[in-house]
């Protein structure tokens, strides 16, 4: 025990010792989380509309205006013609373009119907299928008020149609907030990432610098020496943990609903998981850059695949049963519940377990990989 | 000259002899994009959904069939009371729940008007907003279907063109983003660890009183990167081009300029980490933890710049990737000329010369 505690003093004192790595440990994760927390969004606002406007009527400056109006569109300019406004749009000035055709007024009063013709930047496809939405949306709202006007003196008689109404509801998040949605992800990330590299370049350093074969020598047993490693990150992890759950509430505003002892508890078990990655790729590398490149490469692979950005239902159904085996899922899946719906236990019993598997397997390989004699 | 291709020769043998390093180099981004390809996509499909019919009628039947025939839901779980709402949530499966009103089908054929209710478990705000949305499209279209005979008149038909990528592809937007990480990274990483690796093991020392001129050794080391990241452009661009079908419009020769280019300025902002930093694991930590995330988020790659709040849109002014993923699009999928992207490229011009300039100023040919 006594031997552990000398490890772990030595550990300490060499993470504090390096004033170059503090800020990179300490501050760096906690100011991206303060900022990109910001940048995370799908929302789609500020969309850069354009308008060919060829019938300069009442109804045609009325539609516009109901574009101005709008929050999510930013009326960028008229243009007098289609081919100008399409070259703004290979330009990139300008995302959407709205053609109200000759005659639009008359024939929509007179003729009962008429077109309109929009065109949309879809390079990010997703993007755009939601701006397409809106439109649709404000040029119904427009239409129907044409027709409650029109009909007014029209035909009294006409048969009222059927109306079926949707009302949404929006649970634990009414506002449709994105960043109570994001910075619990990203401290996952921060937790992870940090915790990995770390973990993963620690035991490759001393090889490479070669202080490890004096380690080697030495009376201390393999097990000791992992647990000496593996603790000051584990202690890094729960502690920019708790700095980050501190921003989360104070400054995003977060709602924490369920019980923050569960989200530690967790967190602890998780941690082991990650420390026993780092360790495992530690043993198999011989170099610091080598190592640093694995674990990269696996971060991406994790991050992508662990439902952080994008939505693991939309996955194939191969894609979702692999990620079963990210780690990252687990936890980013768990803080979620916890802090936003107030998730008990018995809820995230069967993640939980799954991640206590973890930890259990990829230690015992991680010590057992480890080897004193080259 | 020849003390130089000597030097160079080096490097290669450090980067070759490293097998895992090379396997992950070229491993990288031929997983990731396979992965954004036919895994990852930020379209929202088969979420499953709950039904809480309080009416059980003919018509309301008819409602659900069409929810479920449609791609994006699948209807997991019948529920019979508000209470079980909650239940379903906090299980986390299923992430909305339609609620039918008692008497649907009588209000709807008497009072003309019935209502349904989407609640959806917003702790995910973009899904919920997009499921709110494909449900009321849903019902818009089930409504006048049933409201034939009854033509509405004065209607305004709304043709909607895509340009650039009909299908709404999302590997278009994914391609291009992939492109740009994995370059900025390999490049900023692999030169800034191969500098500090020599000051750590002490070999820069050696490296220093050799004939060989600071300014050659620093070339020298980035020289192979230049390479390796050009065959790792051509690679994720080959993919995306065979496998995705992803167009590529613009004028190849354009194409290979700007990742050329781009690839510089990433391995002069490797030079610069490698400045500042005086081991190994500082120069890691800054190059992964310093540019994973902002390039990841605030290039433009996954979410939109645009939306963002105003002092970031300016932050993201200063991150190289985002003009390189404009620059790209841009050629890829509109088949821009040179007129239409040399702004862009004279930033990352601008960017690179000054990384390399506070590099010049901040090398030291002597060790402390």
């Amino acid at each position: 025990m006594k031997t552990i505690l000398f490890i772990i003093q030595k550990e300490f004192k060499q993470i504090f010792r390096n004033k170059g790595m503090l800020p990179v440990i300490f501050v760096l994760p906690l100011v991206q989380l303060l900022i990109l927390s910001n940048a995370a969004s799908f929302e789609i606002k500020n969309i850069k509309f354009s308008y060919v406007d060829n019938d300069h009527s009442t109804a045609s400056r009325e539609l516009i205006s109901k574009f101005e109006a709008s929050k999510y569109f930013n009326v960028i300019e008229s243009f007098s013609s289609k081919k100008e406004a399409d070259s703004q749009m290979q330009t990139g000035t300008v995302d959407m373009i709205l053609e109200i055709p000759n005659h639009f007024e008359r024939d929509l009063i007179t003729e009962k119907a008429t077109n309109l013709s929009v065109s949309i930047n879809a390079i990010d496809g997703a993007a755009a299928g939601v701006e397409s939405v809106y439109i649709l949306q404000i040029i119904n709202g427009f239409n129907q008020k044409i027709q409650t006007q029109l009909s007014q003196y029209n035909d009294a008689n006409e048969v009222q149609p059927l109306n079926i109404v949707t009302i949404p509801s929006f649970w634990y998040n009414n506002t449709l907030n994105y960043k109570t949605f994001m910075v619990p992800g990203i401290l996952v990330l921060l937790v992870t990432m940090l915790t990995l590299f770390l973990s993963s370049m620690n035991i490759v350093r001393e090889k490479e610098i070669g202080t490890l074969e004096q380690i080697n020598v030495t009376p201390i047993q393999k097990y000791q020496f992992i647990i000496g490693k593996l603790f000051p990150f584990w202690v890094l992890g729960l502690l920019i943990l708790t700095v980050g759950l501190t921003i989360a509430k104070v400054v995003f505003n977060v709602p924490i609903l369920g019980n923050i002892g569960l989200i530690y508890f967790f967190t602890s078990v998780y941690l082991l998981v990650i420390l026993g990655i780092g360790l495992i790729i530690s043993n198999h590398s011989d170099t610091q850059q080598q190592a640093m490149f694995v674990a990269w490469f696996f971060t991406v692979i994790f991050i992508l695949m662990s439902g952080l950005f994008t939505p693991i239902e939309s996955m194939p159904q191969w894609a979702q049963n692999i990620t079963l085996l990210n780690p990252i899922r687990y936890f980013v899946e768990i803080i979620r519940m916890v802090m936003l719906k107030g998730a008990t236990f018995s809820d995230i019993s069967k993640p939980f377990f799954m991640i206590v598997g973890y930890a259990f397997a990829l230690n015992g390989i991680a010590i057992w990989s480890y080897k004193k004699v080259n | 000259m020849k003390r130089f291709i000597g030097f160079v020769t080096k490097e290669f043998y450090h980067i070759f002899r490293d097998k895992r390093t090379m396997f992950i180099l070229f491993g990288m981004p031929i997983a990731q994009i396979m992965l954004f390809g036919f895994a990852i996509t930020n379209e929202i499909n088969n979420v499953n959904i709950a039904i809480l019919d309080q009416s059980k009628d003919s018509e309301t039947q008819k409602i659900i069939n069409k929810i479920s025939a449609s791609k994006y839901f699948i209807i997991n779980d019948a529920i019979s009371s508000e209470n079980q709402i909650e239940n379903v949530f906090q299980k986390g499966k299923v992430k909305a729940v339609l609620v039918f009103e008692t008497d649907f089908i009588k209000n709807l054929q008497t009072h003309k008007q019935a209502k349904v209710q989407v609640i959806t478990d917003a702790t995910d705000p973009n899904m919920a907003n997009t499921i709110a949305n494909y449900v009321n499209a849903i019902l818009q279209n089930y409504t006048q279907e049933i409201n034939k005979n009854n033509k509405p008149s004065h209607l305004i038909q709304t043709q909607t063109q895509l340009y650039y990528n009909p299908e709404l592809k999302s590997v278009f937007n994914f391609v291009p983003g992939v492109m740009t990480i994995i370059l900025m990274l390999v490049s900023a990483m692999m030169t800034s660890i191969s500098i500090t690796r020599e000051k750590e093991l002490g070999t820069m020392e050696v490296l220093l009183v050799s004939p060989i001129k600071p300014f050659q050794v620093i070339v020298g080391k980035v020289f192979p990167y230049i390479f390796l990241s050009i065959i790792n452009a051509t690679i994720i661009l080959l993919l995306g081009f065979f496998v995705f079908k992803m167009p590529i419009e613009g004028n190849l020769l354009l194409l290979a300029f700007e990742s050329v280019l781009f690839i510089i300025t990433a391995l002069s902002l490797g030079i610069l980490i490698s400045t500042v930093s005086n081991s190994q694991q500082t120069a890691m930590m800054l190059s992964l933890m310093g540019l994973m995330l902002p390039v990841i988020i605030l290039s433009g790659f996954i979410f939109p710049i645009s939306s963002m709040p105003m002092p970031l849109q300016i932050i993201s002014n200063i991150v190289p990737a985002k003009w390189f993923i404009i620059i790209i699009k841009a050629i890829l999928l509109k088949g821009a000329t040179i007129s239409v992207i040399w702004k862009e490229t004279l930033i990352l011009v601008g960017m690179t010369t000054f990384f390399l300039a506070v590099s010049i100023k901040k090398y030291k040919i002597r060790l402390e």
